[in-house]
Protein backbone atom coordinates (compact mmCIF):
# COMPACT_ATOMS: atom_id res chain seq x y z
CA UNK A 1 0.00 0.00 0.00
CA UNK A 2 3.24 2.48 -0.06
CA UNK A 3 1.97 4.11 -3.38
CA UNK A 4 -1.44 5.08 -1.94
CA UNK A 5 -1.26 8.43 -0.95
CA UNK A 6 -4.18 8.77 1.89
CA UNK A 7 -3.55 5.75 4.03
CA UNK A 8 0.06 6.44 3.73
CA UNK A 9 -0.38 10.20 5.32
CA UNK A 10 -2.93 9.08 7.73
CA UNK A 11 -1.08 5.93 9.05
CA UNK A 12 2.02 8.37 9.42
CA UNK A 13 0.06 10.69 11.53
CA UNK A 14 -1.72 8.17 13.35
CA UNK A 15 1.15 5.75 14.45
CA UNK A 16 3.03 8.04 17.48
CA UNK A 17 -0.45 8.36 18.57
CA UNK A 18 -0.70 4.71 18.73
CA UNK A 19 1.82 4.11 20.17
CA UNK A 20 2.01 7.10 22.76
CA UNK A 21 -1.92 6.02 23.72
CA UNK A 22 -0.51 2.41 24.56
CA UNK A 23 2.24 3.59 26.64
CA UNK A 24 -0.44 5.86 28.38
CA UNK A 25 -2.61 2.85 29.10
CA UNK A 26 0.18 0.78 30.32
CA UNK A 27 1.42 2.94 32.52
CA UNK A 28 -2.06 4.46 33.72
CA UNK A 29 -4.34 1.31 33.95
CA UNK A 30 -4.17 1.59 38.09
CA UNK A 31 -6.05 4.93 37.17
CA UNK A 32 -8.28 4.60 33.97
CA UNK A 33 -9.56 2.17 32.01
CA UNK A 34 -6.95 -0.17 30.83
CA UNK A 35 -4.12 -2.51 31.84
CA UNK A 36 -1.44 -4.13 30.72
CA UNK A 37 -3.19 -6.58 28.21
CA UNK A 38 -4.98 -3.52 26.67
CA UNK A 39 -1.49 -1.67 26.16
CA UNK A 40 0.49 -4.47 24.45
CA UNK A 41 -2.43 -5.29 21.94
CA UNK A 42 -2.92 -1.79 20.83
CA UNK A 43 0.74 -1.40 20.82
CA UNK A 44 0.90 -4.08 18.70
CA UNK A 45 -1.90 -3.00 16.31
CA UNK A 46 -0.18 0.12 15.44
CA UNK A 47 3.54 -1.82 14.76
CA UNK A 48 0.85 -3.84 12.19
CA UNK A 49 -0.49 -0.81 10.96
CA UNK A 50 3.18 -0.11 10.17
CA UNK A 51 3.68 -3.33 8.37
CA UNK A 52 0.66 -3.55 6.18
CA UNK A 53 0.99 0.47 4.99
CA UNK A 54 5.02 0.61 4.18
CA UNK A 55 6.14 -3.22 3.95
CA UNK A 56 6.92 -5.80 5.96
CA UNK A 57 10.65 -5.53 6.13
CA UNK A 58 10.51 -1.88 6.43
CA UNK A 59 8.67 -3.07 9.75
CA UNK A 60 11.04 -5.69 10.48
CA UNK A 61 13.97 -3.33 10.33
CA UNK A 62 12.26 -0.94 12.79
CA UNK A 63 10.82 -3.83 14.91
CA UNK A 64 13.36 -6.70 14.52
CA UNK A 65 11.76 -10.26 15.05
CA UNK A 66 14.48 -11.38 16.81
CA UNK A 67 13.85 -8.75 19.56
CA UNK A 68 10.64 -9.40 19.65
CA UNK A 69 10.54 -13.38 20.18
CA UNK A 70 12.93 -12.28 23.26
CA UNK A 71 10.32 -9.94 24.63
CA UNK A 72 7.53 -12.91 24.37
CA UNK A 73 9.13 -15.16 27.49
CA UNK A 74 10.69 -11.95 29.13
CA UNK A 75 7.17 -10.33 30.11
CA UNK A 76 6.13 -13.72 31.86
CA UNK A 77 9.68 -14.09 33.37
CA UNK A 78 8.92 -10.64 35.20
CA UNK A 79 5.93 -11.56 36.29
CA UNK A 80 7.06 -14.32 37.92
CA UNK A 81 10.21 -12.55 38.90
CA UNK A 82 7.95 -10.25 40.97
CA UNK A 83 6.38 -13.55 42.72
CA UNK A 84 9.58 -14.72 43.46
CA UNK A 85 10.59 -11.30 44.88
CA UNK A 86 7.89 -10.91 47.07
CA UNK A 87 8.69 -14.34 48.54
CA UNK A 88 12.51 -13.57 49.07
CA UNK A 89 11.46 -10.69 50.87
CA UNK A 90 8.97 -12.80 53.22
CA UNK A 91 5.47 -12.98 51.64
CA UNK A 92 3.76 -15.78 49.55
CA UNK A 93 3.79 -15.81 46.24
CA UNK A 94 2.65 -12.05 44.54
CA UNK A 95 2.13 -10.67 47.67
CA UNK A 96 3.34 -7.35 46.67
CA UNK A 97 2.86 -5.59 49.99
CA UNK A 98 6.06 -6.46 51.25
CA UNK A 99 7.49 -4.59 48.63
CA UNK A 100 8.24 -1.75 50.18
CA UNK A 101 7.71 -0.33 53.71
CA UNK A 102 3.92 0.87 53.08
CA UNK A 103 1.95 -2.10 51.87
CA UNK A 104 0.24 0.18 50.02
CA UNK A 105 3.40 1.32 48.08
CA UNK A 106 4.38 -2.01 47.70
CA UNK A 107 0.71 -2.77 45.93
CA UNK A 108 1.63 0.23 43.52
CA UNK A 109 5.31 -0.86 42.75
CA UNK A 110 4.04 -4.43 41.88
CA UNK A 111 0.54 -3.67 39.69
CA UNK A 112 3.30 -1.56 38.01
CA UNK A 113 5.36 -4.27 37.48
CA UNK A 114 3.32 -7.10 36.61
CA UNK A 115 1.11 -5.05 34.35
CA UNK A 116 4.54 -4.55 32.45
CA UNK A 117 5.35 -8.10 32.11
CA UNK A 118 1.51 -8.48 30.94
CA UNK A 119 2.31 -5.57 28.10
CA UNK A 120 5.47 -7.56 26.82
CA UNK A 121 4.44 -10.33 26.51
CA UNK A 122 1.05 -9.17 24.89
CA UNK A 123 2.43 -7.12 22.61
CA UNK A 124 5.50 -9.44 21.50
CA UNK A 125 2.95 -12.39 20.99
CA UNK A 126 0.42 -10.38 18.88
CA UNK A 127 3.70 -9.04 16.85
CA UNK A 128 5.18 -12.41 17.07
CA UNK A 129 2.18 -14.08 15.27
CA UNK A 130 1.67 -11.22 12.68
CA UNK A 131 5.43 -11.35 11.35
CA UNK A 132 4.66 -15.69 11.12
CA UNK A 133 1.88 -15.47 9.01
CA UNK A 134 2.94 -11.97 6.94
CA UNK A 135 6.11 -14.08 6.21
CA UNK A 136 4.38 -17.01 5.14
CA UNK A 137 2.32 -14.66 2.45
CA UNK A 138 5.09 -12.69 1.42
CA UNK A 139 7.03 -16.49 1.31
CA UNK A 140 4.68 -17.96 -1.59
CA UNK B 1 -33.12 7.84 26.26
CA UNK B 2 -30.61 5.35 26.58
CA UNK B 3 -33.04 3.19 25.17
CA UNK B 4 -32.95 4.14 22.28
CA UNK B 5 -28.66 3.98 21.95
CA UNK B 6 -29.46 -0.09 23.41
CA UNK B 7 -31.67 -0.47 20.83
CA UNK B 8 -30.32 0.60 17.84
CA UNK B 9 -26.51 -1.39 18.77
CA UNK B 10 -28.02 -4.78 19.57
CA UNK B 11 -30.43 -3.97 15.81
CA UNK B 12 -26.94 -2.99 14.50
CA UNK B 13 -25.45 -5.78 16.04
CA UNK B 14 -28.15 -8.79 15.08
CA UNK B 15 -28.09 -6.99 10.90
CA UNK B 16 -23.99 -7.61 11.19
CA UNK B 17 -24.11 -10.94 12.05
CA UNK B 18 -27.07 -12.03 9.59
CA UNK B 19 -25.08 -10.42 7.39
CA UNK B 20 -21.47 -12.34 8.25
CA UNK B 21 -23.84 -15.81 8.24
CA UNK B 22 -25.20 -14.79 4.55
CA UNK B 23 -21.60 -13.75 3.05
CA UNK B 24 -20.33 -16.01 0.33
CA UNK B 25 -17.40 -13.75 -0.18
CA UNK B 26 -14.84 -14.99 3.17
CA UNK B 27 -12.64 -11.58 2.49
CA UNK B 28 -15.94 -9.37 2.94
CA UNK B 29 -17.47 -11.68 5.70
CA UNK B 30 -13.57 -10.67 7.33
CA UNK B 31 -14.70 -6.65 7.05
CA UNK B 32 -17.73 -6.75 8.57
CA UNK B 33 -17.02 -9.26 11.56
CA UNK B 34 -14.67 -6.40 12.27
CA UNK B 35 -17.45 -3.96 12.21
CA UNK B 36 -19.18 -6.69 14.33
CA UNK B 37 -16.03 -6.32 16.76
CA UNK B 38 -16.57 -2.60 16.64
CA UNK B 39 -20.22 -2.55 17.41
CA UNK B 40 -19.95 -5.18 20.06
CA UNK B 41 -17.02 -2.48 21.64
CA UNK B 42 -19.56 0.48 21.50
CA UNK B 43 -22.25 -2.08 23.33
CA UNK B 44 -19.36 -2.92 26.40
CA UNK B 45 -18.92 0.82 26.67
CA UNK B 46 -22.39 1.46 26.86
CA UNK B 47 -22.51 -1.12 29.58
CA UNK B 48 -19.85 0.87 31.59
CA UNK B 49 -17.22 -1.49 30.81
CA UNK B 50 -14.30 0.30 29.60
CA UNK B 51 -11.72 -2.14 29.87
CA UNK B 52 -13.57 -4.71 27.95
CA UNK B 53 -14.21 -2.02 25.48
CA UNK B 54 -10.84 -1.55 24.90
CA UNK B 55 -9.91 -5.24 24.29
CA UNK B 56 -12.51 -6.01 22.01
CA UNK B 57 -11.72 -2.79 20.06
CA UNK B 58 -7.99 -3.68 19.73
CA UNK B 59 -8.50 -7.18 19.15
CA UNK B 60 -11.62 -8.13 17.52
CA UNK B 61 -11.70 -4.94 15.74
CA UNK B 62 -7.95 -4.95 14.65
CA UNK B 63 -5.48 -7.52 15.17
CA UNK B 64 -7.89 -10.76 14.62
CA UNK B 65 -9.44 -9.22 11.40
CA UNK B 66 -5.81 -8.35 9.96
CA UNK B 67 -4.91 -12.02 10.89
CA UNK B 68 -8.20 -13.34 9.28
CA UNK B 69 -7.48 -11.58 5.90
CA UNK B 70 -3.72 -12.84 6.03
CA UNK B 71 -5.21 -16.20 6.07
CA UNK B 72 -7.24 -15.53 3.51
CA UNK B 73 -4.12 -14.51 1.37
CA UNK B 74 -2.81 -17.83 1.97
CA UNK B 75 -5.98 -20.34 1.44
CA UNK B 76 -9.06 -18.69 -1.05
CA UNK B 77 -11.34 -16.08 -0.27
CA UNK B 78 -14.51 -17.81 -1.69
CA UNK B 79 -16.07 -20.05 0.88
CA UNK B 80 -17.78 -23.26 -0.53
CA UNK B 81 -20.92 -24.28 -1.82
CA UNK B 82 -22.38 -26.48 1.44
CA UNK B 83 -22.85 -29.92 0.63
CA UNK B 84 -25.93 -30.19 2.90
CA UNK B 85 -29.15 -28.45 3.44
CA UNK B 86 -29.13 -25.71 6.29
CA UNK B 87 -32.44 -27.29 7.98
CA UNK B 88 -30.24 -28.89 10.54
CA UNK B 89 -27.78 -26.04 11.67
CA UNK B 90 -30.80 -23.59 11.28
CA UNK B 91 -32.93 -25.72 14.31
CA UNK B 92 -29.88 -26.49 16.30
CA UNK B 93 -28.78 -22.68 16.67
CA UNK B 94 -32.69 -21.84 17.04
CA UNK B 95 -33.28 -24.59 20.13
CA UNK B 96 -29.99 -23.31 21.41
CA UNK B 97 -30.54 -19.44 20.87
CA UNK B 98 -34.32 -20.49 22.58
CA UNK B 99 -32.84 -22.26 25.70
CA UNK B 100 -30.27 -19.33 26.21
CA UNK B 101 -33.23 -16.50 26.63
CA UNK B 102 -34.89 -19.24 28.61
CA UNK B 103 -31.93 -18.91 30.82
CA UNK B 104 -31.92 -14.87 30.96
CA UNK B 105 -35.66 -15.05 32.99
CA UNK B 106 -33.99 -16.00 36.17
CA UNK B 107 -30.84 -13.61 35.71
CA UNK B 108 -31.39 -11.06 37.76
CA UNK B 109 -30.96 -7.24 36.64
CA UNK B 110 -27.93 -5.87 35.15
CA UNK B 111 -25.90 -4.38 38.14
CA UNK B 112 -28.25 -5.25 40.78
CA UNK B 113 -26.83 -4.83 44.11
CA UNK B 114 -28.90 -7.86 45.73
CA UNK B 115 -27.26 -10.28 42.77
CA UNK B 116 -25.74 -13.42 44.08
CA UNK B 117 -22.60 -12.47 42.31
CA UNK B 118 -22.59 -8.82 43.52
CA UNK B 119 -22.58 -10.26 47.52
CA UNK B 120 -19.71 -12.90 47.43
CA UNK B 121 -16.40 -11.52 47.74
CA UNK B 122 -17.52 -7.88 45.43
CA UNK B 123 -18.39 -6.25 48.86
CA UNK B 124 -14.73 -7.14 50.45
CA UNK B 125 -13.25 -5.46 46.89
CA UNK B 126 -15.48 -2.47 46.90
CA UNK B 127 -14.72 -1.53 50.49
CA UNK B 128 -11.22 -2.80 51.48
CA UNK B 129 -9.30 -2.26 48.16
CA UNK B 130 -8.95 1.81 48.54
CA UNK B 131 -7.02 1.27 52.15
CA UNK B 132 -5.45 -2.01 50.86
CA UNK B 133 -4.79 -1.64 47.98
CA UNK B 134 -4.98 1.93 46.94
CA UNK B 135 -5.39 1.65 43.35
CA UNK B 136 -8.16 4.10 41.88
CA UNK B 137 -9.34 1.96 38.98
CA UNK B 138 -10.79 -1.38 40.98
CA UNK B 139 -10.65 -3.81 38.21
CA UNK B 140 -7.03 -3.10 37.83
CA UNK B 141 -6.86 -3.94 41.94
CA UNK B 142 -8.89 -7.24 41.62
CA UNK B 143 -7.45 -8.17 38.25
CA UNK B 144 -3.59 -7.64 39.19
CA UNK B 145 -3.99 -7.87 42.42
CA UNK B 146 -6.39 -9.82 44.60
CA UNK B 147 -6.71 -12.02 41.05
CA UNK B 148 -2.68 -12.48 40.37
CA UNK B 149 -2.83 -15.73 39.74
CA UNK B 150 -4.98 -15.44 37.65
CA UNK B 151 -3.04 -13.32 35.69
CA UNK B 152 -0.25 -15.24 35.54
CA UNK B 153 -1.97 -18.01 34.19
CA UNK B 154 -3.62 -16.04 31.45
CA UNK B 155 -0.32 -14.15 30.28
CA UNK B 156 0.92 -17.76 30.25
CA UNK B 157 -2.35 -19.29 28.38
CA UNK B 158 -1.35 -15.84 25.31
CA UNK B 159 2.40 -17.28 25.55
CA UNK B 160 1.84 -20.79 25.32
CA UNK B 161 -0.52 -19.73 22.05
CA UNK B 162 2.22 -17.64 20.28
CA UNK B 163 4.12 -20.01 20.58
CA UNK B 164 1.67 -22.64 19.27
CA UNK B 165 1.17 -20.71 16.51
CA UNK B 166 4.93 -20.32 15.70
CA UNK B 167 5.44 -23.74 15.93
CA UNK B 168 2.40 -24.83 13.48
CA UNK B 169 4.40 -21.83 10.56
CA UNK B 170 7.65 -22.74 11.34
CA UNK B 171 7.16 -26.25 10.93
CA UNK B 172 5.25 -25.44 7.54
CA UNK B 173 8.64 -23.58 6.36
CA UNK B 174 10.32 -26.28 7.48
CA UNK B 175 8.92 -28.87 5.91
CA UNK B 176 8.76 -26.77 2.45
CA UNK B 177 12.60 -25.89 3.03
CA UNK B 178 13.40 -29.88 3.33
CA UNK B 179 10.91 -30.36 -0.04
CA UNK B 180 13.07 -27.85 -1.87
CA UNK B 181 16.53 -29.61 -0.76
CA UNK B 182 15.17 -32.91 -2.06
CA UNK B 183 14.57 -31.21 -5.23
CA UNK B 184 17.57 -29.68 -5.48
CA UNK B 185 19.05 -33.28 -4.98
CA UNK B 186 17.53 -35.31 -7.00
CA UNK B 187 18.13 -32.35 -9.89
Amino acid sequence: MRDQAVPRVVAKLLIPYILLYAFYVQWHGDYGPGGGFQAGVIFAAAIILYALIFDLRTAQQAIRPRVVGLLVPLGLLLYIGVGIATMLKGGVFLEYGVLEHDPVHGQHLGILLIELGVGTTVAGVMITIFYGFAEAVSDR
Amino acid sequence: MNWVIDIVLLALLMFTAVTIARLRGLFSAAIVAGIYSLLGACWMSVLDQPDVAFTEAAVGAGISTVLILVTLSLTTSEEKEPKHTPLLPLVVVLITGAALIYGTIDMPRLGDPQAPTNLHVAPRYIEESPHEIGVPNLVTAVLASYRGYDTLGETAVILTAGVGVMILLGGARRRRWRADDDKRDRA
